[in-house]
C-alpha cells in the first residue's frame, strides 16, 4: 500500500457502502465519544493550553522554513553518534533501504513499532517480496495485521473493531503467527491485553532487527523521540541489535529543549492523557545499552511538495495526534477506510492531496469534498492547522487542475446558469416560483434523489426542498411581516 | 544527483520566498510553577494506577521491601543511592532471556513532573540500562523529594540529550480496545514509586 490504498473507490462511494455498516458506526460513534469527553477533561486541565498550541505552532513553523539547515545539522548530529543516514526520494528507495539493511545481516523477521512513516510506504509489504517478515507490535496494529486489514484511524488503527471482533481474531490467526491465544480467552479489554503480551514477547526476546518511526527528530543533538504507550516501543527501540528508523522529513525540530511544548501537547491531544505512559528519546548509540547499529531513513515521498504549498505546507505542522479524526462528524460516521489512506479523517482529506498532488487520481481529488468545513478540527489541532482553510484551497487546486475536462465544463454550464439567475431580481424571482411548485407538486421536505443531472448532487447529499413560498414573495404579500 | 542532494534541492526550492520563521511564543514556560510540587507528585501518579508512597529518607528501605511484596528474583542497577534489598541481583549485563526470568527491579530516577505524574530515567548510575526497567515486570522506582519538579518545561530544563531518556508515567497501557484504558501490556504491569524527604 502507498499513500493511498489501492483500488480505493472516491470518496463519496467509499462513504456510503461505510454508512450501510450499523456495526461500524456503532463502534466508531462509542470510541470517538469516550475519547472527545476524555481529551476535553485532560485539555481544560491546562490553562495555557491556547499559549501551548501558539508555541507549537510556532516551533514546527521554524523548523519547516528552515528545513533544509536542520536537516543537514541532524544528519551531521546523528553521523557523530555512531548512526548511518540515508535519503529516500520516495517510497520504493526508502523500502529498499531497510530491505537491504535486512539482507545485510541475513535477518528474515523484525519487530516494528507502530509508525505512520512506514505505513505510508508500505514497507510491510515490501519487505514480505523480500523475505522479511515485520511482526506489528503496537495492539491496534496486530490486530489490523492479523485480520488481514486495512488501519483506518492514525492512533488506533483498529477502532472500527469492538472488542468481540478482537477475540474472534486473536482466536482464529494468533496460532499462525505464533504463540496462539490462550486457552479460553474472554473479550475482556485486560484480557485481549495479556493475550497480547504473550504472544509478542518471544518475539521481542528474540529478534535481532526493529523498525521505527520517530514522533520528532531533534535537530541539534541527533535525538530521536517515540511516544508510546504500551512498552512495545521500548521493546523494539532497546532489545533487538539493530535498529532502523524511518523519518519523515518533516519530523525535525531545531532544539531539544523545544520537546517542552510538543509532549505536552501531543498525549493530551491524542489519548486524552496528561502524558502517555512511554517516551523514548535516545541519540545515537549509548555502549552497553540499546542497539549496537542504528539506521536512519530521511524520508521525502511527497513531503517537498506539500511544503512548496504555501498555504498548505502547514499540514506538515501535523504531529499525528488524530484528534481532528476524533472531533470531525464526518468521520465519526464514515470511518477511516473510507478516505482510501493511511491519513484518514480532516487530516488525512489535505495531506494526501498535499503529498501527492490533485489532477490525476480521481480518488485524492475527492477528499477535499470530504468534509462540511464545520471548523472542529481546527480547534481541536494542537499545532493549529487551519484545516478548513487548506480544504477551500485545494478545491480551487482541483478545480484548477480540471480546467478542459468533461465534468469542469458540466460545472462550469452550472455554475453559468446560476451567475444568470441570480444576476437577475425576475429571473431569480422565477427560479423560486418554479421551485416552490416543486415542492407542492412532490409534497416531499427532502430530496434524496434527483434525475440526471441533480443525481449528481443527490449521490452523496440530501437536498432541503425548497420553500413552498420563497421569502421575497413572503415580504411583498405580508409588507414585511407587518400584514 | 543523490538522494541526499535532490531531496535538500528540492526543499530549497520549495522555500524560495518562504520568509523568515517567527519568533516562539514562550510564556507557557513560567506557567504553572508550584512550591512544593511533591504533593501534586503523589496524586498524580496515584492516578494512573500507579502506587507511590512518600517516607523520611531512613524509611527507604522498609519502603523498598514491602513495595517489592513476594517479588523472589529482584535485580539492581550498579549506583543504587539506596541499600540494595537483601538477596538483589547486581546487574551483570544480563541478556533479554534471563531478564524476562527475574521479578522485579529496583531503580531511583533523575526528575520527577508533578503535573503529569511523570518519573524520567536517564540510564545513569542508580537508574540501569533501559532494558533493566523494561523487562521485569514489577519496578520499583525511588526519587528524593527535591528531584520532583512541577512542569514539563522545568524537567526539560534539567535534562540533556546526551543520555537516553525514558519517561514513565504509570506502567504500560493501552487504550487500543474501544479506546477504553486498559493497565498492562508490555512494559512493566505494576510501577511503585517511592519518595524520599
Amino acid at each position: 500500500m502507498t499513500a493511498t490504498f489501492v483500488g480505493m473507490p472516491a470518496f463519496p462511494e467509499a462513504a456510503r457502502a461505510a454508512l450501510g455498516d450499523s456495526q461500524l458506526r456503532h463502534n466508531l460513534a462509542h470510541a470517538t465519544a469516550t475519547i472527545r469527553a476524555r481529551r476535553r477533561e485532560v485539555v481544560a486541565e491546562v490553562d495555557e493550553w491556547e499559549e501551548l498550541r501558539l508555541a507549537g505552532a510556532a516551533v514546527k513553523d521554524a523548523a519547516l522554513l528552515r528545513l533544509d539547515e536542520h536537516l543537514v545539522r541532524l544528519e551531521a548530529e546523528l553521523t557523530a553518534r555512531g548512526v548511518t543516514v540515508h535519503w529516500a526520494r520516495d517510497a520504493a528507495e526508502a523500502c529498499a533501504i531497510v530491505a537491504g539493511v535486512a539482507e545485510a545481516h541475513a535477518i528474515t523477521e523484525v519487530v516494528k513499532v507502530k509508525s505512520m512513516a512506514t505505513q505510508e510506504i508500505g514497507l510491510d509489504e515490501a519487505l514480505a517480496a523480500r523475505g522479511v517478515t515485520a511482526w506489528e507490535t503496537d495492539l491496534a496494529e496486530l490486530i489490523v495485521q492479523l485480520g488481514d486489514d486495512l488501519p483506518s484511524h492514525i492512533l488506533v488503527p483498529a477502532i472500527h473493531r469492538n472488542r468481540a471482533e478482537i477475540r474472534e481474531i486473536f482466536v482464529r490467526a494468533m496460532g499462525d503467527a505464533g504463540r496462539p491465544a490462550p486457552a479460553g480467552l474472554t473479550d475482556e479489554p485486560a484480557r485481549l491485553a495479556e493475550a497480547a503480551r504473550l504472544h509478542l514477547r518471544e518475539k521481542f526476546l528474540r529478534a535481532r532487527m526493529a523498525v521505527s518511526g520517530a514522533n520528532f527528530a531533534v535537530a541539534e543533538s541527533g535525538t530521536l523521540v517515540v511516544v508510546e504507550s504500551e512498552g512495545n516501543g521500548r521493546m523494539c527501540l532497546t532489545l533487538p541489535e539493530i535498529l532502523v528508523s524511518v523519518v519523515g522529513i518533516e519530523k525535525v525540530v531545531p532544539t531539544f529543549t523545544d520537546l517542552d511544548v510538543l509532549l505536552q501537547l501531543l498525549p493530551r491531544s491524542s489519548t486524552g492523557e496528561r502524558m502517555n505512559p512511554y517516551t523514548s528519546t535516545w541519540s545515537g548509540l549509548t555502549p552497553g545499552d540499546g542497539p549496537r547499529e542504528a539506521h536512519v531513513v530521511l524520508l521525502d515521498n511527497g513531503r517537498t511538495r506539500a511544503l512548496a504549498d504555501e498555504l498548505g505546507r502547514q499540514a506538515l505542522r501535523c504531529i499525528r495526534c488524530s484528534a481532528c479524526l476524533n472531533v470531525c462528524p464526518v468521520y465519526e460516521r464514515t470511518g477511516g477506510h473510507a478516505y482510501g489512506s493511511v491519513y484518514p479523517g480532516p487530516i488525512g482529506a489535505i495531506l494526501n492531496p498535499l503529498l501527492r498532488g490533485v489532477g490525476t487520481d480521481e480518488q485524492v481529488d475527492s477528499l477535499p469534498y470530504a468534509s462540511s468545513l464545520c471548523g472542529a478540527c481546527f480547534d481541536a489541532c494542537p499545532v493549529r492547522i487551519d484545516i478548513p482553510g487548506v480544504l477551500v484551497e485545494l478545491r480551487a487546486q482541483v478545480v484548477d487542475a480540471r480546467r478542459g475536462t468533461a465534468r469542469h465544463a458540466a460545472e462550469a454550464v452550472t455554475m453559468r446558469a446560476a451567475a444568470a439567475t441570480l444576476a437577475s431580481g425576475r429571473r431569480l424571482g422565477l427560479a423560486q416560483r418554479g421551485a416552490g411548485l416543486l415542492r407542492r407538486v412532490t409534497r416531499r421536505s427532502v430530496f434524496s434523489w434527483l434525475p440526471w443531472p441533480g443525481s449528481r448532487w443527490t449521490g452523496a447529499r440530501d437536498l432541503p426542498a425548497p420553500a413552498r413560498e420563497p421569502f421575497r414573495a413572503w415580504w411583498r404579500r405580508t409588507g414585511g411581516g407587518r400584514r | 544527483m543523490n538522494a541526499r542532494e535532490e531531496i535538500l534541492g528540492r526543499v530549497r526550492a520549495a522555500l524560495r520566498g518562504a520568509g523568515e520563521p517567527g519568533p516562539v511564543p514562550r510564556g507557557y514556560r513560567t506557567v504553572g510553577v508550584a512550591n512544593d510540587p511533591v504533593d501534586l507528585f503523589l496524586e498524580r501518579v496515584a492516578d494512573y494506577r500507579a502506587e507511590v508512597t512518600r517516607c523520611a529518607p531512613a524509611e527507604v528501605p522498609d519502603r523498598i521491601a514491602a513495595a517489592l511484596h513476594d517479588a523472589r528474583r529482584v535485580v539492581v542497577p550498579a549506583g543504587l543511592a539506596w541499600p540494595a534489598p537483601p538477596g538483589a541481583l547486581p546487574d551483570t549485563g544480563l541478556g533479554a532471556a534471563e531478564l524476562d526470568r527475574v521479578d522485579a527491579v529496583v531503580t531511583g530516577a533523575t526528575v520527577g513532573i508533578a503535573t503529569t505524574g511523570t518519573v524520567v530515567l536517564t540510564h545513569g548510575p542508580g537508574e540501569g540500562r533501559r532494558a533493566l526497567t523494561l523487562v521485569p515486570d514489577l519496578h520499583v522506582c525511588v526519587l528524593r523529594a527535591d528531584q520532583v519538579v512541577g512542569t514539563v518545561p522545568e524537567a526539560m530544563a534539567r535534562l540533556a540529550p546526551d543520555r537516553p531518556g525514558t519517561w514513565i508515567s504509570g506502567p504500560s497501557a493501552t487504550s487500543d480496545i474501544e479506546l477504553s484504558r486498559v493497565e498492562g501490556v508490555h512494559g512493566p504491569r505494576r510501577l511503585r514509586v517511592v519518595v524520599a524527604g
